[in-house]
């Protein structure tokens, strides 16, 4: 009876396969977005509908981290590093019909740089002096002191160019962009869907329309892609499920890195932590293996600073911070704290976190550190330990892409303050010769280990999941997206 | 009470909660293996004989933390029967006491607005706002056990109150007070009892239910509910983890509940007088 | 009568109007700032501010209760901080998936629970009786939450007789049925549990009462006697419990909505309260104490319509 009812299901299974998949998918996401528009609000869940689907900026990251032209076709930069000349693309239109202009580019701009905006990065345009539509294709960029990262500033989602005089509000739950998808249909709650823009400037995406399905229990979201209710699920949430699904011939995994650093983040103002003897035994009490083993059941890099191991400029600084109890016991006793002391540790919800945290808990109580763990929701994390820094320790994945600038606002939740380290990133800030960066990104990265700033845990892997079939789904996340523009169904 | 030991219903009842409130007790001085340590590289081992019930995905040993987890259920669920009778007790016997009048109307009011709120819904805001913790559990589900303890008294002290021997303490002076507590009150353990084990188990359902949101008792402190919601996405490889948590719930409500059934039909007068 | 319904009428809104304060006020001091948990850990201190100022956050307390209360007997429920959408529009979504959900778990309970009771009263002390009480005590004592996740495992999974959850619409009515059976059945069978012991009990009570004794020495048969006299009688707490249990399912399904990822009210609620959308929080909680404080009022009106013997307050 049961190979029967097997045998049913597979062949029913099966015929619906061949029907009806080959032109549409249905993606699994964990985080729906509170609204669609990546340049008012930093959800990442956002730029992964809308990034390089629906909206696209000047540039634009390659699945490889790189960046290549988006809607500016190339662009020239004069000799004093403060004026970017950029050619658009011709031809582009937005989905409403409305032909996209330099005057567009220049709005977008403008409006993400104003006072009153509220766009969540507007650090990004806080070089730009003036942008000025020189005419309908070329636009003019002034920066008030050279940025080197300039250009890959305006690959985030956050940059993407937006019809001028559109009603921003309305663009929240009806986007209006450039990209190779159209925004069909939002079910609250349950699903986003997109159809493919037949009039796309570019090389027109492969998939008729895609449907992102948001679960955000883990055990659904295992469940769903068993049962064959969703195609693809790029960053799955349980990395437990992962060894089922690869010895499953009907899946593949899908395994990359991404830009999160996972830290252990240290209140640098918080006694007994603003001692950096104290730092430092944190740094050898604590098992990075036994973390990416446990919480991430292998899936994960070691890092020893705040930087992504897949990038060239990365320092391999692990064993400045090796696993070493007695060396964290004996610093601790050095500092004065031989009987060991209590401080908190708030977790915010991912898995990393949650299962990351009881596995340091238990590290820390070893070394006779003993932890208050509260696990948080993400509005009181935010209120509690980002805004209020009311914090010993807690545990979050940094994913925006080199933000290793964090560690020189001291103000920053985890306050540290080093005029050494402002010094640094004011001159990487200003170095445009790539080896200079290279150099100067380096120093960075030892400075932050020295001071043993934060626990450095791992690099977040990339853990997705998808049937068999798909091709073209990325494997790293250079940046949040889900960028469906070359995915299709192989045959 | 000799009577309730001659019930099989309450006798099997009994052993089977008396088995998690002894672990409870025991898990104080003595476990298998401690509970807050981690121990990855013996992780999901299915139940063998150095781990009775197995061990979790931080190679945590599962018999210790049920043993322990029990010591939560049950204290959380015990705390808060406590806070419903000590706060709905003098509500329901006040209510009775002074009926028809306003503080009776301002009573039963306030217990029929309680009433009216999704009592799960409320718990999750109160855990969810204030922090998920074992004593915002014991509130959450306390104030919703306040409501039952003081309509039951209530209504039991209403049929007392019209009763001859109430009736000459008042004659004879006594204060309303007094004759709550001196005369009222005795006569309704038999009620308090019964309800009582009713809301225990049903505040040991309430902390799973709360724990497996995440809003309970936090890590390194095991609590059933959540060791429930851990082992979901790994049922597949090792159901161990999510059958000796399940179980364990069962088990214990089963058993309060056989004793609570047992109990109301031993103090039920119908009953008594078919047994007479 | 008209007295009493006039009572109960101006009990219902003053329940009303104490839900609404009690709700507004208790959510006013939840921690947490909607406009900070949009915007992300980046954004700086204005844009927080210019977005608080957008969604009126920044008002006085009691002028934002006014707001909220008028908008509410008008039917506007207030715009979502969240989706910036009107949260009548996403109740209305909701609402078809809860609904269905509640009355569809409501009618298997009922289903089961009714043969099952019925005959335990029927055949006290048999086998029979033990066998009901015995899996209804197993049934109230199971979590929900633990059944779900036996159940998909098995019959989701390991089975594929259904979808692990999720819900598509109601463009497809077989499909949505399906997938709505594993969770009302999940949701049923607890309540099923309690009702059958509920119906068993109150029939047993009916049937100890002389006037069943007057009936079967009139000619009844003692099925005849059951289904005309005890039933009846017995309807009164079955009733009550079904109406209480309706309340119960159209909020208390927040978890097993979880479970199966149902876009429901529960699962909307949940979310809203992680992401601190005050206004969805406190609107559809308070639609659902409306929903309880009506359904209470309406079974009062009822019960003093057939028995009048009710309409003193007891």
């Amino acid at each position: 009876m049961k190979r029967i009812l097997t045998g049913a299901s597979v062949l029913a299974l099966l015929a619906t396969g061949a029907m009806a998949a080959n032109t549409s998918i249905t993606i699994g996401d964990q985080l729906e977005p509170p609204h669609l528009d990546p340049t008012a609000g930093a959800a990442g869940a956002i730029d992964n509908v809308t990034y390089a689907n629906i909206y696209e900026g000047l540039t634009r990251f390659a699945s490889d981290g790189s960046v290549i032209p988006g809607l500016a076709k190339s662009w020239e930069i004069s000799e004093d590093g403060l004026g970017y000349t950029f050619t658009l693309q011709s031809g582009v239109k937005f989905h409403d019909g409305s032909d996209m202009t330099a005057s567009d580019v220049v709005w977008s701009l403008n409006r993400a740089r104003a006072e009153d905006s509220t766009n969540a990065q507007k650090g990004l345009f806080a070089s730009i002096e003036s942008v000025e539509a020189l005419d309908d294709t070329t636009v003019q960029v002034t920066l008030s002191a050279p940025n080197g990262s300039f250009l890959f500033n305006m690959a985030w989602g956050d940059a993407s160019i937006l019809n001028e005089g559109d009603d921003v509000e309305a663009l929240k739950s009806k986007p209006n962009g450039t990209g190779a998808f159209v925004f069909s249909n939002w079910v609250q709650g349950d699903s986003i869907t997109l159809v493919r823009n037949e009039d796309y400037w570019g090389t027109p995406a492969i998939l008729e329309s895609a449907t992102i399905k948001y679960i955000s229990d883990p055990t659904a979201a295992f469940n769903a892609v068993m049962a064959g209710d969703v195609d693809a699920f790029p960053t799955f949430p349980a990395p437990e499920n992962l060894p089922q699904f690869d010895a499953d011939p009907r899946f593949t995994v899908i395994v990359g890195s991404t830009e999160g650093e996972t830290i252990l983040s240290t209140n640098n103002k918080m006694p007994p932590f603003d001692n950096p003897k104290v730092r430092e035994a944190l740094a050898h009490a604590i098992d990075r293996n036994a973390i990416i083993d446990g919480a991430m059941f292998g899936y994960g890099t070691p890092i020893g600073t705040h930087f992504a191991p897949h990038n060239p400029a990365y320092v391999d600084l692990t064993a400045q911070s090796a696993y070493d109890p007695d060396m964290a016991r004996a610093l601790l006793a050095e500092a004065g704290f031989a009987d060991g002391f209590t401080t908190t540790l708030k977790l915010p919800p991912p898995s990393y976190a949650r299962r990351g945290g009881e596995i340091i808990a238990a590290q820390l109580r070893e070394v006779g550190i003993q932890t208050e763990v509260t696990n948080l929701e993400w509005g009181q994390w935010l209120e509690e330990v980002f805004k209020g820094k009311d914090f010993g320790l807690t545990i979050v994945s940094h994913t925006e892409p080199m933000d290793i600038g964090i560690y020189a606002n001291p103000d920053y939740y985890f306050q540290y303050d080093s005029a050494a380290f402002q010094a640094l990133m004011e001159d990487l800030n200003a170095a445009t010769d790539p080896a200079a960066r290279t150099a100067l990104m380096q120093q960075a990265q030892q400075m932050i280990s020295d001071d043993y700033v934060n626990g450095y845990l791992f690099q977040l892997a990339k853990t997705g999941v998808a049937n068999a079939d798909i091709r073209g789904l990325w494997e790293n996340a250079p940046t949040q997206a889900a960028d469906l523009t070359a995915v299709y169904w192989a045959d | 009470m000799k009577a309730a030991f001659k019930m099989p219903g309450f006798v099997a009842g009994f052993i089977m909660a008396f088995v998690f409130v002894a672990a409870a007790l025991l898990s104080f001085v003595w476990s298998p293996y401690a509970v807050d340590g981690v121990d990855i590289v013996n992780k999901l081992h299915p139940p063998d004989m150095t781990n009775w019930f197995g061990t979790d995905h931080l190679g945590r040993d599962i018999f210790s933390m049920i043993m322990v987890g029990a010591r939560t259920s049950i204290a959380v669920a015990i705390v808060a029967v406590g806070i419903g009778v000590l706060l709905g007790v003098p509500l329901g016997l006040a209510a009775a006491a002074r009926k028809g009048t306003l503080l009776d109307e301002v009573i039963m009011r306030g217990n029929d607005l309680i009433f009216a709120f999704p009592a799960l819904l409320i718990a999750i805001l109160i855990t969810a706002v204030f922090g998920a913790s074992a004593l915002n559990a014991i509130i959450a589900i306390g104030i919703f056990n306040i409501p039952v303890f003081a309509r039951l008294v209530r209504g039991g002290a209403l049929s007392l109150w019209t009763r001859d021997f109430i009736l000459a303490a008042r004659v004879a002076g006594k204060g309303r007070v007094r004759i709550s507590f001196e005369h009222i009150l005795p006569n309704l353990t038999n009620l308090l009892i019964v309800q009582g084990t009713i809301q225990f188990s049903l505040g040991i359902l309430a902390e799973a239910a709360l724990s497996y949101v995440g809003l309970g008792a936090q890590p390194p402190i095991p609590s059933w509910g959540r060791m429930l919601a851990d082992s979901q996405t790994m049922i597949s490889f090792a159901p161990h983890l999510a059958l000796f948590p399940g179980a364990a719930i069962v088990l214990t409500v089963l058993g309060l509940n056989l004793m609570g059934d047992a109990l109301r039909d031993l103090f039920d007068p119908k009953l008594r007088r078919d047994r007479q | 009568m008209l007295r009493f319904t006039l009572n109960r009428l101006l009990s219902l809104g003053l329940s009303l109007i104490a839900a609404s304060v009690v709700i507004f006020f208790a959510i006013e001091i939840i921690p947490g700032d909607p406009a900070r948990l949009m915007l992300g850990i980046n954004a700086t201190q204005d844009a927080v501010d210019a977005l608080r100022t957008q969604m009126g956050l920044d008002q006085g307390v009691l002028v934002r209760y006014w707001l909220w209360v008028s908008g509410l007997v008008q039917g506007d429920f207030g715009i979502s901080y969240t989706y910036r959408v009107p949260v009548s529009e996403m109740v209305q979504g909701r609402i078809w998936v809860s609904l269905p959900l509640a009355l569809y778990a409501l009618v298997l309970s009922t289903l089961i629970a009714f043969p099952v009771g019925i005959i335990a009263a029927a055949k006290r002390g048999s086998w029979a009786d033990w066998l009901v009480m015995g899996g209804t005590q197993l049934g109230v004592a199971i979590p929900n939450f633990w059944f779900a996740m036996l159940m998909v495992s098995l019959l989701a999974i390991k089975y594929r007789l259904f979808s692990a959850g999720g819900f598509s619409g109601w463009d497809d009515p077989l499909l949505a049925m399906r997938s709505l059976t594993l969770p009302a059945f999940v949701l049923a069978l607890p309540q099923a549990s309690i009702l059958a012991r509920v119906m068993r009990s109150a029939l047993l009570d009916t049937l100890s009462e002389d006037f069943m004794r007057t009936a079967r020495a009139k000619g009844r048969t003692r099925r005849g006697a059951l289904v005309h006299h005890a039933l009846r009688n017995a309807m009164i707490p079955v009733l009550t419990i079904i109406g209480l249990q309706f309340s119960f399912l159209l909020a208390g399904a927040i978890i097993i909505e979880k479970v199966f990822f149902l876009p429901g009210l529960g699962s909307m609620i949940f979310t809203a309260i992680t992401q601190r959308d005050l206004i969805v929080v406190e609107s559809v909680v308070m639609l659902l104490v409306f929903a309880v404080i009506l359904v209470t009022f309406l079974v009062d009106i009822t019960y003093a319509l057939v028995d009048p013997r009710l309409r003193r307050r007891a």
